[in-house]
């Protein structure tokens, strides 16, 4: 007798509730709410605080120490709420809720363009098979293993001078991102054409087209949703990365990367170690939110994906 | 074992295709720059009759196929630039020349390696041992707290970037607790155990994040394994514990194993670099970065394939060691 209300609950709704009851996912949905909030509101908090992230305050550092900042917490005052950066004195404040604004946008924009390619290489790769597909696996394989970082901070000399970096960062990141995505939903896809459902569809003279975006994509909405929240964080560390090699946003544009980059000489005097703290603890928590909301997510929709197969 | 033969020569028959086509591909896309490494070379005031000496001594001049052709030829006979006492002579294997440096990419790129493969080649063996082990002990005492604390290593190894664990070990252990050397490589052949002991903070860092899926791996695997019909025989037949877990269990799980460090390679190469850099050694990383830098094409394209090409080599052996221990692979 349950059946009948079992039956009318959405596999989506269903998914959202088992969220609801898992308490690390809950804990990583409510960071990533925060993170989002903070990131979109980001100039207005900077307007709020009062500082911008460009303007230099060398009356708070400390010549003798060799301009670190005056006072604890790396300078932490009602004016400069995470103190100010050494040897400039810019607020830190504007540097660590901008330069997060910058790794979420970069990272959200990464992963909606690789989501898209990758679904549609990956369904089509499943759905017409043949030299197609083994081309496509192939490229996948290829890609997958290879030395990833290398190749994005090559390909900055053969873009002009002129090129905005953002754009390069996000163009470099998608082209080496789409790969793992595709071949996740290409294995997931490949289960599904081999389904009556779509033998049917195929059957009454219904195009690729129609059968790929009516019968298989809602299928596997699901998993591309999965491997999308999975990825973020992997797109906020490799953009952080890529920043804190140098190759990364250029300054002045505030960045976590390269504020922890410039830290390290902080780091190894032990004269300000709160400037790596204040971006370092902003990059952990946005890493470590959409971890646990992706893992919960995951979970949430059942999908077994195995890395190995 | 004729087999085994023919797995091994088809998978490096395959390799070498790879390779080929990679550096192809490469060459066409960084040919393509904007910027003029000629224009560099030839010096202020820049005349257009020394730029196109720089350009036909640089061996710019000629079309991106010949260029290719010169540099695949470099790599098994070597290449020389310009012709009488101011030719300059690059031994194969070469794997071009940079003129701003005035020295051979391969010069160049053995003097770094060393660096950068200790870091890699530690931190991997540091991890496969810690990843295997932690997730053995993980699956034969579930639910306690050996097990759960490394479930929560995991996590923390997941979400934390390379280069901020790093320099959190730094300011930890190093200035805080002055226990290790904070930066700088010292060399094997100098002294092994200062090598070692400068090694240690970033193997630690890279094993602690990199052994995180090895360790959920090889529980999940462990538990699976555990419960197939033949452990209950061996059990039965009076295998002891240690024997069922060492010679039957893990048999099982060192495949898995092996095909995910197949696809860690090119992470941990990554994974080196950011931390070479947090640790202020000058290897491989830093050789490219400069590179771009200052517009210095043949290294950045030298660095770039024979990174690569040590990639796909590395892959090839764990495809190798996969066929040897799992006959499917090799049959199929």
């Amino acid at each position: 007798m349950s059946s009948s209300v079992a039956v009318a609950v959405s596999p989506t709704r269903q998914a959202l509730r088992r969220v609801r009851k898992d308490r690390s996912a809950k804990l990583g949905a409510v960071l990533v709410v925060l993170l989002v909030l903070i990131a979109a509101a980001a100039p207005l908090l900077v307007k709020l605080s009062g500082q911008d992230p460009y303007t230099y305050h060398l009356d708070l550092l400390d010549p003798a120490q060799g301009n670190a900042p005056k006072g604890a917490f790396g300078g932490v005052s009602s004016e400069h709420w995470f103190g100010v950066e050494p040897l400039t004195g810019r607020d830190l404040f504007s540097i660590v809720v901008l330069g997060l604004r910058t790794s979420l946008t970069i990272a959200i924009v990464v992963t909606l363009v690789t989501s898209v390619v990758g679904t549609l290489i990956g369904i089509s790769a499943a759905y017409f098979g043949g030299w197609y597909d083994a081309v496509a696996s192939r490229v996948f394989d290829f890609l997958f293993g290879f030395p990833q970082l290398v190749f994005m901070i090559a390909l900055g000399i053969i873009v002009p001078a002129g090129f905005p970096r953002w754009l390069l960062l996000i163009l470099v990141l998608s082209v080496f991102g789409w790969a793992s995505l595709a071949r996740l939903i290409r294995n997931q896809a490949r289960s599904l054409v081999a389904r009556e459902y779509v033998e049917a569809a195929r059957s009454v003279g219904s195009s690729g087209w129609h059968v790929i975006t009516r019968e298989l994509l809602p299928n596997l909405l699901g998993p591309v949703l999965v491997i999308a929240t999975l990825a973020i964080p992997g797109y906020i560390g490799a953009e952080a990365a890529l920043s804190f090699l140098g190759v990364g946003v250029p300054p002045p544009t505030p960045s976590l990367g390269r504020s922890i980059s410039d830290s390290i000489a902080w780091v190894y005097t032990g004269a300000d170690p709160w400037f790596l703290f204040f971006p370092g603890v902003a990059l952990f928590v946005a890493v470590l939110g959409f971890t646990l909301l992706g893992d919960g997510v995951r979970d949430a929709f059942d999908v077994r994906l195995r890395r190995t197969s | 074992m004729p087999d085994l033969v023919w797995f091994v020569i088809r998978r490096l028959f395959g390799a070498a295709l790879v390779m080929l086509a990679l550096s192809f591909a490469v060459y066409l896309v960084f040919y393509a720059i904007p910027a003029d490494p000629a224009h560099l070379a030839c010096g202020k005031p820049c005349t257009p009759d020394r730029l196109e000496q720089a350009r036909h001594f640089m061996q710019l001049d000629q079309s991106a196929i010949q260029q290719y052709l010169s540099f695949l030829k470099g790599i098994f006979a070597g290449r020389t630039f310009g012709d009488g006492a101011a030719a300059v002579h690059c031994d194969a294997p070469c794997f071009g020349y940079s003129f701003p440096l005035a020295r051979p990419v391969t010069t160049l790129i053995l003097d770094r390696l060393p660096i950068t493969a200790s870091i890699a080649i530690g931190a991997a063996i540091l991890w496969l041992l810690l990843g295997v082990s932690l997730g053995v002990v993980a699956a034969l005492r579930r639910g306690r707290l050996l097990d759960r604390l490394s479930v929560g290593v995991a996590l923390v190894g997941v979400s934390t970037p390379s280069f901020l664990l790093g320099l959190l070990a730094i300011l930890v252990f190093g200035f805080w607790l002055n226990m290790v050397p904070v930066n700088g490589y010292v060399p094997f052949t100098e002294s092994p155990v200062d090598w070692a002991w400068h090694l240690v903070t970033p193997w630690l860092v890279l094993a602690v994040i990199q052994a995180a899926a090895y360790i959920r791996l090889t529980r999940s695997q462990m538990i699976e394994e555990l419960n197939l019909d033949y452990i209950t025989t061996a059990r039965a037949k009076g295998a002891g514990e240690s024997r069922v877990v060492v010679t039957h269990g893990l048999r099982g799980v060192l495949v898995p194993i092996i095909t995910l460090f197949g696809l860690d390679l090119g992470a941990l190469l990554g994974g080196a670099i950011l931390t070479e850099k947090v640790f202020s050694m000058q290897g491989l990383g830093d050789l490219l970065i400069s590179a771009v830098a200052q517009l210095d094409v043949a290294v950045v394209v030298g660095v770039t394939l024979f990174s690569a090409f040590l990639i796909i080599l590395a892959n090839l052996v764990v495809d190798i060691v996969h066929g040897v221990l799992d006959p499917r692979v090799s049959h199929g």
